[in-house]
């Protein structure tokens, strides 16, 4: 049996804003993958350490409150210390383009902005687990 | 990365690499679990059941985080339903349990159902073995809460919980009788709201008619969001556990639910194998046809499909 | 309200019409469309006419402004004696940063101070906690103890201007910060004018920044209720909101209608408190949404009013006119503007704007053009305020009270949004409340339904989003915006370390100590957080203190 794409949509730090990772993870599951949803306010260890339990595929970050460039290398980071770098790490919110080449060199594969349709990270997705 | 070693080092991405690959059918897994299954059969698995809302996910987080106390390792399991129209699922039991993310001794693993051909079974109780041999010392799975697969699932525990909610009402009566009969503790939550003590009444009164009893199932009232009585609910676990270790009931309780395992491995697989036989040339869909078309029936569709996998065995000789 | 034979005739009139000259042009230039509908999913006519209208009374549904049900608007003379307040939420990394930022919004013609407050003082943390890293300064002003809110206000008469503060969980202690400001610039707390928006509720809903539980936090609200009317009672003790609502995916009729029934909880909450309603019902305001279809707009803030109207005095018996008087803030919807080609934003805004000024508000703040891609710039904050001016005082909208009266579209949408809202209103009582309907995630699950329904009609191009899924442009985005530095954390935590060796610690101690007693019991909090505020404990030693007592709210999520 073919293996089933496992997502992990994840709200790091304090923003509450939820919509677009709800929308999302419901799009996912509509093109048949398995979302973990985590819910707010998670630090990175406690997104690390689900990635590891629930053993994703990928590991999906909506933050708008301005705190990536922190918070996304931080993830990228702690997850290669575990020795999870085959993990696809995305990201999406209100990030502005000029910060994109630096998560990029962080280690995060795409980031995603406003205006993304679901289309597209779900077929992000499947080309390049 | 070499899974063997590690989980047994209780490296808890192995053990959730081991879950994935039994997951997917994989067989390299199911070589690994061969190798490993001697060092299982060690955790104490408990069955989480009952109706969605009814707050077993908050309910399980409390009685983990109760449990952690006495420095045992926890497997949870938390199941979700999976769609049946896109294979997919939104696994969100884990959002109650944050505060447990980061504890050492705590496993957390969300599944979906995953459905037909999917098959809970082999799913659930791979994942329970890996657990097992991981180092848990107690394994709970919550389930999804409805249907025939619920039934299926508790019967891997060796404690059943059924969790409710006050003014259930005509529900109790409408739960089915195959869950009722097979539960081992029952725990009304949010009890704090009104009509738990009658809820009681109801279950005790059902618990009289129903059934003969050697052990008569404790009817707790808690409530997770308010920490009420979860050490008590802990306690009758730990008293149910201690009875049937005392009667030997645990070892034939397991032995049983190992020989339904096995008759249900075995019709997941001898199912996969028709399925694909029946799907190679559609020939399943020409036999739909005709059965509507009136050109067969049924029964003979079922035939016709059995001597496909039993002309494999005989070309096989 | 017409003479019916008059209806009559005009009846036959439509069905000539539709059947001859209709059909013919139709068949040539079919409608662009098979269905028209609002957001809120109301079929769109083509055409409206005095049959749509024909059951309204107007001194009854409509009257004149100022006279209940205040369809036309809470105040008798509205714009024509004065223009609503051009009210620009800001707020950004360091107390003397925003204060500058205030003192250049206000030289620009702004008449009302809105401040933004980062998200560790929104939920309670010290900038130098450790869920603050990364956070400090970012999506608005850090305050972390008096002293900053001193520097905050430094140069700004309190006096002379009202403040709206968009903080919830923690509202009781910035409130008392800037009371405490107010009396060290000599200030009585009875001429202090402002809101704060302390809506616990729609935090649970759809924004997140809750600290405590359900209980306690209603716990809080009531007390500011009852502190203010008697300490500050030219303030507004909260402002009951549908803007997160609305941008976290609802339609407009959900938007009010959750709204409101968030406004019922309030109400009762309070008159179980042992408030009178005429006591704290007059200082109640809330914050709506300014949404991209113009009408609908227009129709949801006059159905908002007469449906709160009707409420307050059938409901809640309320006797006072500024009991039964919604009187609310807007702000132009963010979630409709673009990352694409963001100067069409300003487009956008200007409709926005002029819907919430047909439909009556009493302030308003416009988003900035570069609101998808970061906090705005001083340039493109000035051009969100300028639109508001041109609105205002261009373009002559603002020259007759609720000049869209009327229209038979416009009447029949907001009969129609007030039916819809009423039947979500009597759903959330049947569940017990919209306490109880959020802790069965009913609102939520509605919210999210409306909200995947809308991405999936983007996707599908039933909606157009212009520049984003039609007439798409190649662009290079090099745009300039604005950056918070990561210094602005240090900043803040070196001034807390001085801060902490500076005051007095004892004091400190022993007014937290005194906090959390009074915690326990259920004594009106406000006059302890004041002591507490004004010795320098600092925002997170109070909140934690408060975390012991009523511990922390455990999120539900319902997908």
């Amino acid at each position: 049996m073919e293996g089933i794409i496992r997502v992990l949509v994840a709200k790091p730090g304090l923003d509450g804003h939820d919509r677009g990772a709800k929308v999302i993870a419901r799009a996912l599951r509509d093109a048949g993958m398995e979302v973990i949803y985590t819910g707010l306010r998670q630090t990175p260890e406690q997104i690390v350490s689900a990635a590891i339990q629930e053993d994703v595929d990928v590991v999906a970050m909506s933050i708008l409150s301005g705190a990536h460039n922190s918070i996304f290398p931080k993830v990228v980071g702690l997850l290669k210390k575990q020795g999870a770098d085959d993990i696809l790490i995305i990201g999406g919110g209100v990030i502005p383009n000029e910060d994109i080449p630096y998560l990029k060199e962080q280690g995060i594969k795409e980031i995603f902005t406003p205006g993304t349709t679901t289309k597209e990270i779900v077929e992000f997705i499947r080309g390049n687990i | 990365m070499d899974i063997e070693k590690k989980i047994l080092e209780g490296d808890k991405r192995a053990c959730a690499r081991l879950i994935t690959l039994l997951e997917n059918g994989n067989e390299e897994g199911i070589q690994i679990l061969k190798k490993l299954y001697p060092r299982s059969g060690n955790a104490y698995v408990i069955g989480v059941t009952g109706s969605p809302g009814s707050g077993k996910s908050t309910l399980t987080y409390k009685m983990v985080k109760e449990l952690l106390k006495t420095g045992k390792k926890v497997g949870i399991i938390a199941i979700d339903p999976t769609s049946p129209f896109t294979g997919g699922a939104i696994l969100g039991d884990r959002i109650r349990m944050n505060e447990l993310s980061l504890e050492k001794n705590v496993f957390i693993r969300s599944m979906g159902t995953r459905g037909f051909l999917g098959g809970t079974s082999r799913a659930t109780t791979s994942a329970m073995a890996a657990l097992d041999i991981f180092g848990c010392d107690y394994i709970f799975i919550e389930t999804v809460g409805v249907g025939q697969s619920e039934v299926e699932i508790v019967r891997l525990a060796d404690t059943v919980l059924m969790v409710m909610v006050p003014n259930m009402g005509d529900d109790i009566q409408a739960i089915k009788a195959g869950i009722l009969e097979i539960v081992d503790i029952f725990a009304i939550n949010k009890s704090d709201l009104d009509g738990s003590d009658k809820t009681k009444l109801e279950i005790e009164m059902n618990l009289d008619l129903n059934r003969e009893m050697d052990y008569r199932p404790p009817v707790l009232q808690v409530s997770a969001s308010k920490n009420t009585n979860i050490d008590i609910l802990i306690d009758e676990i730990f008293e149910h556990r201690k009875y049937q270790e005392n009667t030997n009931i645990l070892r034939d309780r397991r032995i049983n639910n190992n020989k339904e395992e096995i008759i249900k491995l075995v019709e997941e697989e001898l199912l996969k194998i028709i399925y694909n036989k029946a799907i190679e040339g559609d020939v399943l869909r020409e036999l739909a046809h005709k059965v509507t078309n009136r050109e067969t029936n049924l029964y003979d569709a079922r035939d016709k499909i059995i001597s496909l996998l039993i002309k494999n065995k005989k070309e096989s000789f | 309200m017409f003479e019916e034979n008059k209806l009559e005739k005009i009846r036959k009139s439509h069905k000539d019409w539709e059947e001859n000259k209709v059909k013919k042009s139709v068949d040539k230039f079919p409608e662009r469309s098979e269905k028209f509908t609002t957001s809120s999913d109301i079929d769109i006519k083509k055409v409206y006419t005095p049959e749509d209208i024909q059951d309204i009374d107007y001194l009854e549904d409509i009257n004149f402004p100022g006279s209940y049900p205040y369809t036309r608007g809470v105040q008798p003379t509205m714009y024509r004696s004065k223009l609503w307040t051009m009210r620009q939420y800001a707020g950004f990394a360091t107390a003397e940063e925003s204060n500058k930022r205030y003192k250049y919004l206000l030289e620009q013609g702004q008449t009302g101070l809105s401040v933004a407050f980062d998200l560790p003082t929104q939920i309670g943390y010290d900038s130098d906690h450790d869920l603050s890293e990364g956070e400090v300064g970012k999506v608005g002003v850090a305050i972390d103890s008096l002293k900053d809110m001193e520097i905050l206000f430094d140069g700004i008469p309190l006096d002379k201007v009202s403040t709206s503060m968009t903080i919830n969980a923690p509202a009781s202690i910035l409130l008392a910060m800037y009371i405490v400001v107010g009396e060290k610039q000599g200030i009585p707390s009875d001429k202090l004018r402002g809101t704060i928006q302390n809506d616990i509720l729609k935090e649970y809903i759809a924004r997140g920044t809750y600290i405590y539980p359900p209980e306690p936090s209603m716990r809080l609200i009531t007390n500011i209720f009852e502190y203010c009317s008697k300490e500050v009672p030219k303030w507004n003790t909260i402002s009951i909101s549908g803007y997160h609502i609305r941008e976290a995916g609802s339609n407009a009729a959900q938007e009010i209608a959750f709204t409101l029934a968030d406004g019922i909880a309030y109400v009762e909450a309070a008159l179980e408190a042992g408030l009178k309603v005429d006591e704290f019902a007059p200082r109640l305001s809330f914050f709506f949404n300014s949404h991209n279809n113009l009408f609908e707009e227009v129709a949801k803030f006059r159905a908002a009013r007469r449906l709160w109207a009707r409420i307050m005095k059938e409901r809640f018996y309320a006797k006072l006119d500024k009991s039964l008087q919604l009187k609310f803030h807007t702000q132009t919807a963010g979630s409709t503007l673009t990352a694409h080609q963001a100067d069409n934003n300003i487009v956008r805004v200007a409709i926005q704007t002029l819907a919430a000024v047909l439909g009556g508000t009493q302030s308003l703040h416009t988003n900035s053009r570069d609101e998808a891609l970061a906090l705005p710039t001083e340039e493109s904050v000035r051009i969100a305020l300028k639109t508001q001016q041109i609105v205002g005082y261009e373009s002559g909208v603002a020259d007759t009270i609720d000049p869209l009266a009327g229209s038979y579209y416009v009447e029949s949408l907001t009969d129609e949004i007030e039916k819809k809202a009423m039947e979500y209103i009597d759903k959330i009582d049947s569940l017990g409340g919209a306490p109880k309907a959020i802790e069965k995630g009913y609102i939520q699950k509605e919210i999210q339904n409306s909200a995947y329904q809308h991405q999936k009609q983007v996707e599908s191009l039933e909606t157009v989003i212009v520049g984003v899924n039609k007439f798409k442009v190649e662009e290079n985005q090099n745009r300039e915006l604005l950056k918070v530095d990561k210094e602005v954390q240090e900043l803040q935590e070196g001034k807390l370390k001085k801060l902490k060796e500076e005051r007095n610690n004892e004091k400190v101690k022993v007014l937290l100590s005194d906090l959390k007693e009074k915690a326990k019991t259920s004594e009106n909090l406000m006059p302890f957080i004041i002591e507490a505020v004004k010795s320098y404990a600092t925002l997170g030693e109070i909140c934690d203190v408060l975390r012991d007592v009523f511990g922390e709210y455990e999120q539900r999520v319902i997908l």
